[in-house]
């Protein structure tokens, strides 16, 4: 099933990823290679195989309820590329 | 005395017996990087003020009684392990102006111990690579032979250990990327058990693959390193809550009795005969430190890489939507539209190998793929896990080489990333079953070193250094220097 | 056509844990933006979450409550969206194995019927921050104090048959969340929110018509009006030969109208799977039977429990239970004056027009439940009448102190001394000479008529403290006499 260019686009979108018709064209290719290499996996019989998710199969630890943290919004805004008025600015959201 | 050819433990000594100060040695390793690091690209940052700071500090813990082992000792980290106030790019445009706002468990705790951080090492973009080649920052040259790759993606704290302007850097690997550099570079690299270092603050790639370690010339220094960064951290919910063995402690059992197992599977195609030949050099050498042979199977390795290029890219395009250019990292120039802003400070900041795995990620989770690929991806990660399992059920450890092949010319795998997945083959599996393994140096192939590698149970970091030491006690690869250094 | 509304609701309770459900941060509404944002809530590369182990046991708690299967290994997943109020690009939610699974509801209708409302599961995820539309030279402001706070996302089953019934359920949800203390209910601050989907079709046909989302809606008098206007929106669209598009669209109060929400259009890929930062949550049973332990009173039992202990109607019942304030409010009135009903009459009566007309919760009442006892005593032992009880309870509520003092400071205790109260009453028909005439004169039909008028006078002389039982017997056998 090799991908198309409308679908690299589909994902680049969902991806957030703005790629220029060049780029479009040389992913496309590129990624369906990598697909190649993937797609091998599918002639393996995983009948009844449970997936496996986190290696050691650990269970959550649970943290107590306590308030640990405090105020450092002027250090961590100090790396913001746009801040105002203790808001980090974007442009227009149109819900 | 060449104060940079010192290892850790020599380090630990001289400073002990006042034959050197932590700031002279401090001094002498600043003054090399500054030499050698435009030959190698070892360093993306080199923290010069702040490493003199902390050497001061630890001479005077030193002159209060304190004698640990690591206290004065430099190293440096990679720069995906989050350094509070310094730089952390992750080898990317996109946290090019990132200056961490917090320590990672690893650099504190080794901070703790009174280690001297003298920078961070260059890697392949987010840890996306075996070559570091796809830095931001530029590629890292192989101190043995400088128009070859160091191999990644901890690709510049190996080249910083080999060329000597450090002694010891931590690393990280999520395929390979501690044990595959450290072979290529002649060092010795352990990537431990799922679980055992703290991830928090270590910038993620693939969450339940990702693997904190340490980099050095041999297993004592390793030894020596991860014992400081070990142990259980409540602000990771995937770190294991064990105690952490005496790693110094075990380096001296006798290996008599070891069972070891050679999967036929790591001989196969595609492995360079003449790294096969130094792994079986290697194996007769443990063999007469009276270890036994045998060998084993493991089925599922041919489907490692698949499953492994589903799986890292999965989670690492989920683990990357964090950078969207609104709280840190890099923002497009006057964004049209909240599209506009996400599409372009995204593509302007990540590489181009970054890209290709966030869409492969993307793809294999997305409506009507996810089945086919994410899940089927983790049952053969179940698959490869139970064959570990079963193997150990025979044996001790798992040994064979860690490269199929030496490190290769730069650009020499052009526009081909699949070329370069396959290098990754025999490191991988350790990464999806969540097991510690280590890489030595085991010879050279056209004047350039490879390494063996070995894999042992969860947890069992203390046997592997055990084996590691040992055979160094017997053999002088990882005694060797590039020219030129 | 008739039409058949179908109804499910999604709603969003904010559970009342102190600290965020993956971070140290406070929870606390209000605060100066980005105040509480951590390192964690930020998404700053290299963070990791924690599960908080209260909003796990809050959520077990609700579960139990509605009697849902518990899932004992229960997991973390991540929904991959952008959107600038996510700091991670992804919401850690639940989705294959949530907390809680089905359980059900049982609601009271006006009519007083009760209908049992499926839950299909409950789950445990992080709130998001806000997008403030304040213009900041045309930008948006971000504030992330809100982001990773709990939530319990209640998804009903399409049980839900119209806008009342829908009322009705979500009043009930906001009662046993706020009975169980897992959540304040303040719809104002959002700690309760809803979404509502809704369809039409037919009536008797079985498939379901194609559903809108109604997204936030936050009030009970918005739900109804939010839904009907729905409905009606769909049911005009189909019968003028259009169709109902599956899609989200947020009410506008203002304009009293849903409308689409752009933002939401496209279709979306949540390419959900399981968070790897996360493990499973494998509950323990020794765990659930203590939180079990630990449950209150629910309002169904409390309801049954006031009709059998104290004889209470259904529906006085169904009130009185309604919250666990008012029913444990309600109890320690009873607690004094040992009077279920005459307890029940003034707390659903006086007491509940009192907080209504200053908009008060029964938290704040003015007048305490002791007090409100102490004076329902006084009048059972007739040392006030109902009447004067009125403005003892107004002056309760004034500050002036308890009834007994309240009856002393103004003299309002009752007169029963019928030598006193005949006196009165012969002043009261001298005075009024003309009107006694012509009630002797009248046939017994206009003098059951005139006798209010001299009841009223007298009750006015003696300042309504006279025994009104006294007066009638004593007017009566005068007038007569």
């Amino acid at each position: 099933m090799a991908l198309q260019r409308t679908d690299v686009e589909k994902i680049a979108h969902l991806a957030r990823l703005g790629l220029g018709e060049e780029e479009l064209a040389s992913t496309t290719e590129t990624l369906n290679n990598i697909l190649g290499l993937i797609d091998a996996m599918q002639a393996v019989d995983t009948t009844g195989i449970e997936p496996l998710a986190h290696p050691l199969e650990a269970t959550q630890r649970l943290r107590e309820d306590v308030v640990s943290e405090q105020n450092q919004r002027d250090a961590y805004q100090a790396i913001a590329p746009a801040v105002e008025q203790g808001l980090y600015l974007v442009p227009k959201v149109i819900d | 005395m060449d104060l940079h050819t010192l290892t850790l433990r020599q380090i630990g000594d001289g400073l002990r017996d006042k034959q050197f100060s932590a700031e002279e040695l401090t001094r002498t390793l600043l003054a090399r990087i500054k030499q050698q690091n435009s030959r190698t690209n070892a360093f993306i940052t080199v923290t010069g003020e702040s490493a003199l700071e902390q050497a001061r500090a630890a001479d005077a813990r030193r002159a209060n009684g304190e004698n640990g082992a690591l206290l004065g000792a430099p190293i440096a980290h990679k720069d995906l392990f989050c350094t509070q106030g310094v730089r952390t790019s992750c080898g990317s445009k996109m946290l090019d102006n990132f200056i961490a706002p917090y320590n990672a468990t690893a650099v504190e705790k080794l901070a703790n111990a009174g280690c001297v951080s003298l920078g961070k090492t260059n890697m392949d973009e987010f840890a996306m690579g075996s070559s570091n080649a796809s830095s931001y920052y530029g590629a890292v040259h192989n101190p043995w032979q400088l128009d070859c790759i160091p191999g990644g993606s901890s690709g510049g704290s190996a080249a910083a250990i080999a060329a000597r302007m450090v002694p010891a850097a931590t690393g990280t690997d999520t395929g390979g990327s501690i044990r595959q550099p450290a072979a290529l570079c002649g060092l010795t690299g352990l990537k431990p058990t799922y679980g055992r270092v703290s991830r928090w603050g270590m910038v993620a790639y693939a969450s339940s693959l990702d693997q904190g370690g340490p980099m050095a010339r041999d297993a004592y220094d390793c030894a020596l390193l991860l014992g400081a960064m070990a142990g259980f951290d409540p602000k990771d919910s995937t770190c294991v809550d064990q105690p952490v063995d005496d790693y110094l402690a075990q380096l001296d059992q006798p290996l008599k009795g070891l069972k070891i197992g050679l999967p036929k599977e790591y001989f196969g195609g595609g492995l360079d005969s003449r790294i096969g030949t130094a792994t079986h050099a290697a194996v007769a050498e443990l063999e007469k430190l009276g270890a036994s042979v045998k060998e084993i199977s493991l089925p599922n390795l041919q489907h490692a890489i698949a499953a492994y290029y589903v799986i890292a890219p999965a989670e690492a395009s989920s683990n990357l939507s964090r950078f969207d250019g609104v709280r840190y990292g890099h923002r497009c120039d006057n964004p049209s539209d909240l599209s506009d802003l996400y599409k372009r400070s995204r593509s302007e900041g990540f590489g181009s190998e970054v890209k290709r795995r966030i869409m492969v990620g993307t793809y294999a989770l997305s409506a009507g793929y996810y089945d086919a690929y994410y899940i089927k991806a983790q049952q053969i990660r179940r698959l490869i896990k139970n064959d570990f399992i079963a193997a150990f059920k025979e044996v001790d450890v798992i040994m064979g080489p860690t490269t199929p092949n030496p490190a290769w010319a730069l650009g020499a795998k052009g526009n081909d990333p699949v070329a370069e997945y396959l290098e990754d083959i025999y490191t991988i599996t350790a990464n999806l079953a969540g097991l510690p393994g280590i890489s030595m140096p085991a010879g050279f192939v056209d004047g350039l070193p490879v390494g063996v590698q070995l894999l042992a149970p969860y947890f069992q970091e203390g046997r592997l250094l055990n084996i590691a030491h040992q055979y160094q006690q017997v053999t002088d690869w990882h005694l060797q220097a590039p020219t030129g250094f | 056509m008739q039409w058949e509304t179908v109804i499910g609701l999604e709603i969003h309770a904010q559970l009342a844990t102190q600290s965020k459900i993956f971070s140290g941060s406070a929870t606390t509404f209000g605060a100066d933006a980005n105040t509480q944002a951590s390192l964690v809530d930020l998404a700053m590369p290299g963070t990791l979450p924690v599960l908080n182990k209260t909003a796990v046991e809050m959520a077990l708690k609700f579960g139990l409550a509605i009697d849902a299967e518990l899932g004992m290994t229960n997991i973390f997943a991540r929904k991959n969206y952008f959107y600038p109020d996510l700091p991670k690009g992804y919401q850690t939610s639940q989705m294959d194995d949530p907390v809680v699974g089905k359980g059900h509801l049982d609601i009271t209708l006006e009519d007083g019927t009760v209908k049992r409302i499926g839950i299909t599961r409950a789950h445990l995820e992080e709130d998001a921050g806000k997008s403030l539309h304040e213009d900041f030279h045309g930008m948006s402001g971000i504030d992330l104090n809100r982001a990773g706070t709990p939530l319990l996302e209640i998804v009903s089953e399409p049980d839900i048959r119209s806008a009342k019934e829908a009322v009705a359920y979500v009043k009930a949800i906001h009662a046993l969340v706020r009975y169980l203390g897992i959540c304040d209910g303040n719809m104002a601050e959002g700690s309760l929110r809803c979404d509502c989907n809704v369809s039409v079709r037919p009536k008797g046909q079985a498939e379901f018509g194609t559903r809108a989302e109604i997204k936030n809606v936050n009030s009970f008098r918005f739900i109804e009006k939010a839904i009907n206007h729905e409905v009606q929106r769909q049911i005009e669209l189909i019968e003028d030969g259009g169709k109902v598009v599956q899609e989200t669209r947020l009410y506008d109060p203002n304009k009293d109208q849903t409308r689409s929400m752009r933002s939401k259009e496209e279709a979306n890929d949540y390419r959900y799977f399981p968070c790897p930062d996360l493990l499973p949550v494998v509950l323990d049973p020794a765990t659930i039977e203590q939180l079990r332990g630990e449950l209150p009173e629910l309002p169904p039992q409390k309801c049954a429990r006031f009709q059998s202990a104290y004889g209470l109607s259904a529906y006085d019942a169904s009130v009185l239970s309604a919250s666990r304030e008012l029913a444990d409010y309600f109890e320690a009135v009873n607690q004094v004056c040992n009077d279920a009903k005459l307890a029940a009459n003034w707390v659903m009566g006086e007491l509940s027009s009192l907080l209504n007309k200053d908009n008060l919760d029964i938290e704040q009442s003015p007048v305490s439940a002791a007090q409100l006892g102490g004076m329902l005593l006084r009048i059972q032992d007739n040392t006030i009448s109902g009447k004067i009880a009125k403005m003892v309870f107004e002056a309760m509520a004034a500050g002036e102190g308890d009834a007994d003092q309240i009856i002393e400071s103004k003299g309002l205790k009752q007169v029963t001394d019928s030598g006193a109260i005949e006196s009165m009453l012969d002043d009261v028909l001298a005075a009024n000479a003309e009107q006694v005439q012509q009630y002797r004169d009248s046939d017994e039909a206009k003098r059951g008529k005139m006798f209010g008028f001299f009841v009223g006078q007298a009750m006015r002389a003696s300042k309504g403290k006279a025994n009104p039982q006294q007066v009638n017997e004593l007017l009566k056998k005068k007038l007569e006499g």
